[in-house]
């Protein structure tokens, strides 16, 4: 599996750049062209996170994130998600840029490879901000009546959560 | 809605502070934090110029249009109200390729665009249809055919083999989303045919 893993990105790589050269495309000033974009993205994002990443550090700071993971403790242990990981949990559905400021806070605090960064790690791969979506793509064309959406979205992120503390236990424990 | 959550961090954090007394490590950490938040982009910069400029390449090539051609017969399959109705079908399966292939920018264009065309043959007005619920649904579980913002910060943080969770994360997100799946139909009792 690991082996597959690493080939992935590689593969991605190779695939895109040899696509574009056979469609004759000028794959470098294209590429160039488009890693601007990525600039732009930066200094969209840059501001956000520095709002998101101060109120994540003043909670871990005064000791506010150690008091909710508490109270919500049980409800994890119940789940098997680990504990570390419920600030994340709580954050994913509703902001994007502040899954990235706490699942960085998670990895610092926690490293990368232990069971609490892996877990962290799978669900910031695998989920999307249910409620930004929601609000975005319903707000466009004027509906109101979401019926059943949020609810089906967010027990799919439940679902989430518990899916991938297990799989995380099962491959790596 | 972010608003309201970043206010209630901030204050819940000094209510906490008066609570545990810490004051100090507040202060520290108000000061530490805009430089960790800049630290985080520049960690995140090289993969998303990276990251923008091989999906260009791949725009350009057609080869997201080849990806989404590809995987239509999938899609019909979960739309199939709508399986004939290319009009609609079109910008669904783009929007869905954008997702997997990480593209959060031209996924969210072409996601509106699909929401408008399936309005436009929806007889409810202000209510959500079946197909734009599971539309919808399909894009809060999206699978992502490479986390690269996970797999920069992982390695930032010395991980041994940033790349491991990768696998994990696609199974992860493939039974997400059927679950996701399940409960809009479980949900649909009401029927909107009228």
């Amino acid at each position: 599996m690991e082996k597959i893993s690493n080939l992935i990105l590689p593969v991605i790589v190779v695939v895109i750049v040899v696509f574009g050269a056979v469609k004759k495309i000028n794959v470098f000033d294209c590429f160039i062209e488009g890693a601007k974009k990525g600039l732009v993205t930066f200094t969209n994002i840059l501001p956000v996170l520095t709002a998101l990443i101060v109120a994540v550090g003043m909670m871990r700071g005064s000791g506010g994130l150690d008091l909710i993971t508490k109270i919500f403790s049980p409800i994890a242990k119940l789940l098997g998600i680990p504990i570390q990981v419920l600030p994340l949990c709580i954050i994913s559905p509703i902001s994007g840029s502040g899954s990235i400021a706490v699942f960085e806070d998670i990895l610092r605090n926690y490293g990368p490879d232990s069971i609490a960064g892996r877990v962290a790690s799978v669900i910031a791969g695998s989920s999307e901000t249910t409620l930004y979506t929601t609000t975005v793509y319903y707000g466009s064309v004027g509906i109101t009546r979401t019926r059943h959406t949020i609810p089906s979205a967010l027990i799919a992120d439940l679902v989430n959560f518990v899916i991938s503390s297990l799989i995380v236990k099962i491959t790596f424990a | 809605m972010i608003s309201y959550v970043w206010l209630s961090l901030i204050v819940f954090s000094f209510i906490a502070a008066i609570i545990n007394g810490t004051f100090y490590e507040l202060s520290a950490s108000i000061i530490s934090s805009g430089t960790d938040a800049v630290q985080l982009c520049i960690k995140l910069l090289g993969m998303l110029c990276l990251w923008s400029g091989l999906m260009n390449i791949a725009e350009k090539s057609g080869l997201t249009n080849l990806i989404s051609k590809l995987f239509s017969p999938l899609f019909s399959l979960l739309f199939p109200r709508l399986k004939n109705n290319k009009h609609i079908m079109g910008p669904v399966s783009m929007n869905i390729t954008a997702n997997l292939l990480g593209l959060g920018n031209a996924a969210t264009p072409l996601g509106i665009e699909a929401m408008k065309r399936m309005k436009e043959v929806s007889p409810l007005d202000r209510t959500a249809s079946n197909e734009m619920i599971r539309f919808v649904v399909l894009n809060t579980a999206a699978i992502h055919i490479f986390p690269t913002t996970v797999a920069v910060l992982r390695q930032s943080y010395g991980s041994a083999n940033p790349f491991d969770i990768v696998i994990p994360a696609w199974i992860s997100s493939m039974v997400t989303l059927s679950c996701g799946l399940l409960m809009t139909r479980l949900l649909e009792r009401e029927r909107w045919k009228r």
